[in-house]
């Protein structure tokens, strides 16, 4: 194994009262992959993101991110784009426990991510909500804030500008102003996908970024996926059912079922697997 | 609802187009209205410039409220209390303490706004109804303490305590006028800090909190110090309300009011203006007041008309008025006065397009 683990998610196990979510669970995610998570509904695709993000505490197990860039005072650096400064700085990893940490920590630490229904703040403008998100990467105080000009003013301006460039990105530039509550559903998936990328994340976790979407807008969405992988290094964890998509762009699949892992391999060989085909696939013909 | 612009009205910069007042008719705008406020005491009489220093200091409490409650989404219903807070804080502060008003003032908000983190501890486990309920708390501990302890500093059962006049070198307070033009800069500041805040991370912040707490906390807002850092604004804003009430009214204490009572007031007047907008609480505060006012004027020439039944149409009006107009508002139009000033500058914009 050439490519260094970015997350690894060591026997994880989670239950609600007497019922068992997920078992034993373990896998890892190589920097720079894109990894899916499939399975029927129910198998606990979304505890387990839920659990990366901190949201869940599971009773066993543990979530270990493995941070690629040092952070020593986290501090956005002006034009650096982010694979640059990933390169900059390659080399120095710590390891975090993040099933222990709670979930702002978990954001701050470069693990961003979706929802399965969207979980906008739908009061805000397009651009307010990728403006929300560079929170982490803002250093103004709230009397800084209160007092604006000057320092909150200028931090403000250099942070819309990495914002104005997602919004370029993801073509939602006609809808920057727009209340994000009375947008499409289609339009709203993809400014929560720009919403995660202004935290300029290292590992992006998608909880089903193109369910209910037509054809159309699936491909969209995912050449944004493919393009935030390739153009901006993201490691991305996928959650989707449309299996011909996930076979087409994710590097390796984890299938659960019923909470337990009982495939975890290339598309190909996942494919072929008489578990996974059991389970979930089904016959074809 | 997009903002619309008027066509050729372009930017520059991005720090062009986050400025608040963007044309220089804008400047003018904002600069005659804050002549016109600041010659009313030249003009108006006691009655009407009384009327506007209650309006301004309320301002400055619904505007903490609006900070907690619209865009923070943490119902309180112990705004009241903490203006008492910031009442007592200033008055003591000036009778012992030997401050000037102008040192008490800030001071006063602090204490406030301290009391009020104390009581906002309950935000993290509790929200909404429950959460209205835990603040219903302060509401109610706050003047007992007042009333029933330091007796000899908070003025015991007798419930008040005299508040000092302010004077700064040879300029003293002591009339209304002046006193409304004291409460006037003090709004001025506080609605530049508001209007700041709201449109800056801390603002954002907040927003995220209201709109999505579980996203807010996913995407790194620690939802706990935000939820108190509202607490601690709303309070500090009451605190210094509760000040400027408590010079102008030359005394502070329960009998003075700070009662439930104001609060769910306070509550009403930003449903009526708008709850998450700057521009709200000025608008329910007025609206209310007049309403107020307008609901003793009724009420007292239906008094001379009907002798028999005077006591009773005296008192009956104001929370007839107040209650109707707050079901109206959540039925008719649930984001206020505010929003309704939005439609009609939109319509302008689309004119001759708009129905």
């Amino acid at each position: 194994m050439t490519s260094e683990n970015i997350l690894q998610v060591e026997r994880i196990s989670l239950s609600f009262g007497g019922t068992t979510v997920l078992d034993q669970v373990q896998f890892d995610v190589r920097a720079g992959e894109i990894r899916a998570l499939i399975g029927p509904n129910g198998a606990g695709k979304t505890s387990m993101l839920n659990c990366i993000s901190g949201f869940y505490r599971p009773q066993q197990g543990k979530a270990l991110f493995l941070d690629k860039v040092e952070r020593a005072n986290s501090g956005f650096r002006r034009g650096a784009n982010p694979a640059a400064r990933s390169a900059l700085t390659a080399g120095k990893r710590r390891v975090h426990d993040i099933t222990r940490t709670p979930p702002h920590r978990v954001a701050q630490l470069g693990i961003a991510r979706t929802f399965q229904n969207i979980a906008l703040y739908t009061g805000l403008s397009t651009l307010d909500n990728l403006m929300a998100a560079r929170h982490i990467h803002m250093r103004q105080s709230a009397l800084f804030s209160a007092l604006y000009w000057g320092l909150a003013q200028k931090e403000e301006a250099r942070h819309r500008a990495v914002v104005e460039e997602l919004i370029d990105f993801l073509e939602i530039a006609h809808i920057r102003k727009a209340v994000v509550g009375a947008l499409p559903y289609g339009l709203r998936k993809r400014v929560e996908l720009g919403r995660a990328l202004a935290l300029e994340p290292q590992l992006l976790l998608l909880d089903e970024p193109m369910a209910g979407m037509n054809a159309e807008e699936k491909e969209d969405m995912a050449r944004f996926i493919l393009d935030i992988h390739e153009r901006r290094g993201i490691t991305i964890v996928l959650i989707e059912h449309d299996m011909t998509l996930v076979m087409d762009i994710a590097d390796r699949i984890v299938v659960l079922d019923f909470g337990t892992k009982i495939a975890d391999d290339t598309p190909d060989a996942i494919k072929n697997n008489p578990e996974v085909i059991r389970a979930y696939l089904g016959q074809a013909g | 609802m997009a903002i619309l612009r008027p066509a050729g009205d372009f930017d520059r910069s991005y720090e062009q187009d986050m400025a608040l007042l963007r044309r220089p008719w804008h400047y003018w705008l904002v600069g005659f209205t804050l002549l016109a406020a600041f010659c009313l005491p030249l003009w108006g009489n006691a009655y009407l410039i009384s009327t506007a220093n209650q309006i301004a200091y309320t301002t400055i409490a619904v505007q903490g409220l609006n900070i907690l409650t619209g865009y923070t989404g943490q119902i309180s219903l112990g705004q009241a209390a903490f203006m008492l807070v910031g009442g007592y804080a200033s008055a003591l502060l000036m009778i012992h303490a030997g401050l000037s008003f102008f040192s008490a003032l800030p001071v006063a908000g602090l204490v406030a706004g301290v009391v009020g983190l104390l009581f906002g501890l309950t935000s993290l486990r509790v929200k909404g109804f429950y959460l209205a309920i835990a603040t219903l708390a302060a509401q109610f501990i706050i003047p007992w303490v007042s009333r029933h302890t330091f007796k000899e500093f908070l003025g015991g059962t007798h419930g008040a305590i005299e508040a000092p006049v302010p004077q700064i070198g040879g300029l003293i307070f002591n009339e209304v006028g002046r006193f409304f033009t004291l409460s006037l800069i003090v709004l001025l500041i506080t609605t530049v800090l508001v209007f700041n805040i709201s449109r800056t991370r801390l603002g954002r912040a907040f927003i995220s909190v209201r709109d999505n707490d579980l996203a807010a906390e996913l995407l790194g807002v620690n939802l706990f110090t935000y939820k108190l850092r509202a607490f601690f604004i709303a309070a500090l804003l009451a605190g210094v309300a509760g000040a400027l009430k408590a010079h102008s009214q030359r005394g502070v204490g329960t009998e003075f009011g700070y009662s439930l009572n104001d609060s769910i007031i306070f509550l009403g007047m930003l449903v009526i203006g708008g709850l998450g907008t700057n521009l709200g609480p000025f608008l329910g505060v007025a609206f209310v007041i007049l309403l107020e006012d307008f609901a003793d004027l009724l009420g007292g020439i239906l008094a001379t008309a009907f002798p028999e039944l005077a006591p009773q149409l005296l008192t009956s009006f104001r929370p007839i008025f107040f209650g109707m107009a707050v079901m109206f508002f959540l039925i008719f139009e649930p984001r206020g006065l505010a929003h309704r000033w939005q439609l009609l500058k939109a319509a302008w914009r689309l004119r001759p397009f708009t129905r």
